[in-house]
């Protein structure tokens, strides 16, 4: 029996559109019983929650999620549920199946104002809990006196709401507190050392052990995926840049690589091997900078240098080929911006003969200390829970999952190179940590298989001036430095997309970090954290 | 003492001699307080500044930097223009605080370290004070020092504070054991609590060879105790920057800061120095019996120099590691030292009383 | 008088009207010869003594790490003691975005920096809002609300920049009057205005 079969059996009012993933439109009335089967279901088991992406659609508002069976090779599946109350518009949630929901969902309330029954905690994500208006939905009033630069703190931000459905459907908010009344509550951020940015712990104590972590997100929430609405595709490149600021070849990649997708646009080869190369570099340079940012958030200072030395070499092969150090902007539609500098076969080759010894340096200096070692066996995630929340890239493969984008539905030209999709068994920090390092061995060997095989060609190919994407929705996932990212983009034909989403791993990541810290000391967090590696920026978009 | 070194004892002599010849006795021993005092404390300023210069060159070194630069030469004047800057810095008062507690605070560190200071042999005849249980008034007064760092993180009203010095508390409290039961362990090597004394016992070897086995552990157990207790990496935790952001001074600012800033270096100096005159002959030069040439040539460097140098290499040591170790966490921390190195130390003496009493020491 | 800065040509840098114009204030006043050198003096201190505040946001974060790092290193100005409590920092560099909700934030980190304390203005996105300009919650320059002394345009902008950026700070540092001139009484009071709620115990 077939997927469609299945669905239609249980939810007989649904339809489908096919497609390169299978969509399902599914009444709000129907979606909770389908989701529950979608879950337990052995002929269904999409184990995997990808993505949620709220939408409007003017006349109703609504939610798509992107579903991925890890059983079946990495099969997709695209449900649509939209209610067309804009008032009060609710849906069921998930977020008790599926874990990564939890944030994303809160995400969705934030942007598009729709509740969702059952959610234990329905609060604003990003924005502050006195923000007026639904910013992302089409009818948004986006008058800057409506939503002045406030001038003081958050006020009730231990408030939270959830709302439940009893017996005959009737919708109920019951508040409730985040905190317990005598929680000594530590607040870490969003000004802090080592939150890698601006992201906010509430971290309730017992001594110095966590019982409890409420993440604050939104210090650096820009709207991007409001402003995409009111570009040009090509405008848009550059947000993925200054979004996950280490991966930005392949965040950019990603995103061209959708819109590619939808124009039906061939890449050149010489461009597909020079993006496999650049995409690889950048997680070099990604996993250098987490080696160091570990080291330094664990005491360990000289380390951070260490690791910074040979990122420096990176980023000069980046400046000599793209023009900037970071936020390279080198990515374009149909190809890259600029073919590569004479010395870039050199250079590469250079900083390959250096790697390897460095690695060999960092493990001497940090990695093989008794201390380190101690430091980062904390923060236990078991493959379930990896796969539950969601944790793909480096993180989800310390703890055995294999989910690597590169192998499971191979891109650019990681189908013609040999290289290993690195797992540890360890499930904890070192093991993410171990994850990282042995993967710059891997893009080492990537880049040097490639390096000698850059085909002659052109670097680009031919676009039309105005980009104009057909109507219908597209969803693209590459394997950035931290993990799957993917995006989703619905045209209504003209020359701005109508919707864009970025599904970030961070956000997922961050996510985690209440499951992880749970039962270990303050000084854990910092670990688990510096272990997991998100970017801010990348989370709050 | 069969070797022939310069005693500064002549001039203190000179100097008493030359006051009493032309005041009462009891206005030159004001006078000599005075200067004492102010010697004291311009060498305690002048030693924080060069060790925190020490630390900033070596740092940089160690990670394949240069350092201060620019201002001056080799950036020798940094630490004036850092001196200069923190004294004129305001210091905020702040909402809240137990405002008498919050400004006693860095004196009651400072105070603590500037006794211990006071303490130390710096040279043949050039000591404050000759205790005879000058050692263990050393460590009595190290540990005033944590009341100092309770005292600011308590009064500062400061989550982060208040957990840093609960951390220092408990850390400092529980590595005084160890420190002190290594250096206990050099005492019955050498019979005696006075600092003179263990100098002058160390003329021909040093207490770490003459103590051979022990001795080296005790030595080991000290460097990892002292680093504890002037909590510095791998066991930084009480400021723990990057989960405390400063730990117990984070609402100080200014000269206040500067406080905890200058004796946390001059501690470092303090427990190299105490280092150095238990394990390695304190300003003792090196003497080889036999050797006299060699002998003369070493007693004719000053003895101030010696001890320098010695306590430079020791800091030399622990700001390595400083630099090179991860911090541990505070409940590795309080394990390490409850499990191993206590019964390590207490064991350690019972091995030094039973070479020294069956008389197995050079 | 030219404001000199080591191994640095006075004509190499930009806006030297700017700070003609301050030297040209500062001696239009003038000063007593003790009160002038030693105002020299603090200004030397301060100038080479800039403690910044770790504090960034996103992509210009990574270039100040840089900037400290092994190949440019920060610590030859003797600026590398990045502090973490605002209280013992000199200096807060804005590096990325500041948005509503983080406004309030960097407000009260300003306020909490010790005087003699200097914003800097790093990247597109603290001097102007850069590439988000448009959106529904970017403030659109720190300048909006802090005072900034020193923007340094790029995105990100090179460790370089940020250099000159610093050595720009210092420049104007070293034309500002200790005594006399800034005066922690007024601007106490002022703060004090705005925030009545804290005067009280004051």
């Amino acid at each position: 029996m077939s997927v469609k079969d299945i669905i239609s059996k249980i939810c007989p009012s649904a339809t489908f559109e096919e497609g390169e993933i299978l969509l399902a439109n599914v009444p709000a009335g129907d979606w909770r019983r389908l989701a529950e089967a979608l879950k337990s279901n052995p002929d269904l088991n999409y184990d995997v929650l990808s993505a949620v992406v709220g939408m409007d659609w003017k006349d109703s508002l609504g939610v798509v999620y992107y579903f991925t069976c890890t059983s079946r090779n990495w099969e997709m599946l695209t449900v649509k549920v939209a209610v067309a109350d804009r008032e009060n518009p609710y849906i069921h949630t998930v977020s008790d199946l599926w874990k990564v929901a939890n944030f994303q969902e809160r995400e969705v309330y934030d942007f598009f104002g729709i509740k969702f029954i059952g959610h234990p905690d329905m609060r604003r994500f990003f924005l502050r809990n006195d923000w007026k208006g639904f910013p992302l939905r089409k009818d948004y009033d986006a008058d800057p006196k409506l939503n002045p630069i406030p001038e003081s703190d958050e006020k009730n931000e231990d408030n939270t709401m959830s709302y439940v459905e009893d017996a005959e459907g009737l919708i109920k908010a019951i508040p409730s507190k985040v905190f317990e009344e005598h929680d000594y509550v530590m607040n870490i951020g969003p000004q802090h050392p080592s939150t890698h940015g601006v992201m906010r712990f509430r971290v309730a104590l017992n001594g110095e052990e966590v019982k409890k972590i409420d993440v604050v997100s939104g210090y650096i929430h820009r709207g991007i995926e409001k402003l995409c609405e009111g570009l040009g595709y090509p405008q848009l490149l550059h947000f993925t840049d200054r979004m996950d600021y280490m991966s930005a070849h392949q965040n950019r990649h990603c995103l061209c690589a959708c819109i590619e997708k939808a124009l039906g646009l061939q890449v050149p080869d010489r461009a597909v091997v020079i993006r496999t190369i650049m995409d690889e570099l950048m997680r070099i340079s990604s996993h250098l900078l987490a080696f160091g940012c570990t080291a330094m958030d664990l005491g360990a200072t000289t380390a951070f240098f260490y690791g910074f030395r040979e990122r420096e070499m990176v980023l000069n092969i980046f400046e000599k080929t793209c023009g900037a150090r970071m936020s390279m902007n080198y990515n374009v539609i149909g190809g890259v911006i600029a073919d590569l500098h004479p010395d870039f076969v050199k250079d590469v080759k250079e900083f390959l003969e250096v790697m390897p010894k460095a690695l060999k340096e960092y493990h001497t200096v940090f990695s093989g200390n008794i201390i380190a070692k101690n430091r980062l066996h904390v923060g236990k995630m078991t493959k379930e829970e990896a796969i539950n929340y969601a944790i793909t890239g480096p993180s989800g493969r310390g703890s055995g999952w294999s989910n690597d984008c590169r192998k499971k539905h191979p891109y650019a030209a990681y189908d013609r190179v040999e290289f290993e999709e690195v797992l540890e068994e360890g499930c904890d920090s070192y093991a993410r940590y171990m994850v990282r390092m042995r993967e710059i061995e891997q893009s080492c060997k990537i880049i040097a298989q490639l390096i000698d095989n850059i085909p002659e060609g052109d670097i680009r190919a031919q676009v039309p001036k105005v980009v104009k994407l057909p109507a219908g929705h597209w969803y693209t996932q590459v394997e950035a430095s931290r993990g799957t990212f993917g995006v989703y983009i619905e045209s209504d034909g003209s020359k701005n997309p109508y919707r864009v989403h970025f599904q970030s791993p961070c956000f997922n990541l961050v996510g985690v970090m209440d499951l992880t810290c749970k039962g270990h000391m303050i000084a854990d967090v910092i670990t688990i954290g510096a272990a997991l590696d998100f970017v801010i920026p990348d989370i709050d978009r | 003492m069969k070797y022939n070194m310069f005693d500064f004892s002549v001039v203190t002599n000179w100097f008493n001699n030359l006051l009493t010849g032309c005041m009462p006795e009891w206005a030159a021993i004001l006078v000599e307080c005075i200067v004492i005092g102010v010697v004291l404390l311009a060498a305690y300023s002048v030693l924080a500044m060069f060790y925190i210069f020490y630390e900033r060159k070596l740092c940089a070194y160690f990670q394949c930097r240069l350092g201060p630069m620019r201002v001056g030469p080799w950036g020798l004047l940094q630490l004036f223009a850092d001196v200069i800057k923190m004294l004129i810095k305001e210091i905020i008062s702040l909402k809240g605080t137990d405002k008498f507690l919050f400004k006693l605070a860095p004196y009651i560190v400072v105070a603590s370290s500037v006794v211990m200071f006071a303490c130390l042999p710096w040279g043949y005849g050039m000591q404050m004070i000759n205790y005879n249980i000058g050692i263990f008034f050393i460590l009595a007064v190290s540990s005033l020092g944590v009341l100092g760092i309770l005292l600011a993180g308590w009064a500062s009203n400061n989550k982060y504070s208040l957990v840093g010095a609960m951390r220092s508390g408990a850390q400092m409290v529980s590595y005084e054991i160890s420190m002190g039961l290594a250096i206990m362990a050099i005492v019955v090597l050498a019979g005696t609590m006075n600092i003179n004394e263990l100098v002058l016992q160390q003329q021909n070897c040093w207490f770490i060879l003459q103590g051979h086995i022990p001795a080296i552990i005790a030595f080991l157990l000290y460097i990892i105790a002292a680093t504890a207790e002037t909590n510095r990496g791998p066991f930084d935790l009480p400021e723990a920057e990057h989960e405390l952001t400063a730990g117990f001074h984070t609402e100080y600012s200014g000269i206040s800061f500067g406080m905890f800033y200058l004796s946390e270096y001059l501690n470092l100096f303090i427990v190299s120095g105490v280092a150095a005159l238990m394990f390695l002959g304190g300003w003792m030069p090196i003497h080889i019996p036999g050797w006299d040439g060699f002998n003369a040539v070493m007693d004719w460097i000053p003895s101030i120099i010696w001890f320098l140098l010695k306590a430079f290499f020791i800091s030399y040591i622990i700001i390595w590691f400083k630099w090179t170790f991860p911090r541990v966490r505070i409940d590795q921390l309080l394990a390490f030292e409850w499990k191993y190195m206590m019964p390590f130390a207490l064991a350690n003496l019972v091995l030094m009383a039973v070479c020294v009493a069956l008389g197995w020491t050079f | 008088m030219a404001v000199k800065i080591k191994s640095m040509k006075t004509e190499d840098f930009k806006d030297n009207e700017y700070i003609d114009q301050l030297v040209e204030e500062l001696n239009a006043t003038g000063a007593n010869v003790a009160v002038g050198k030693l105002d020299q003096l603090i200004n030397w201190g301060i100038s080479n003594s800039l403690w910044p505040l770790c504090f960034g946001t996103s992509c210009c974060a990574i270039e100040f790490m840089c900037l400290g790092a092994a190949r440019y290193d920060m610590a030859r100005f003797g600026f590398e003691v990045a502090r973490n409590s605002p209280r013992q920092a000199d200096y807060i560099m804005v590096q990325g975005t500041i948005v509503h909700k983080m406004a309030p934030a960097l407000v009260r980190l300003y306020e909490q920096l010790a005087e003699p304390k200097y914003v800097i203005a790093c990247g597109g996105c603290a001097v102007s809002g850069g590439p988000f300009k448009n959106s529904y919650c970017v403030v659109d320059g720190v300048d909006k609300i802090i005072p900034v002394d020193v923007f340094i345009p790029g995105c990100p902008p090179r460790p370089e920049a940020m250099f000159y950026g610093l050595m720009q700070l210092q420049r104007k540092i070293k034309v500002q009057k200790f005594f006399g001139g800034v005066n922690r009484h007024e601007k106490i009071k002022d703060f004090f205005r705005k925030h009545p709620e804290d005067a009280g115990e004051y």
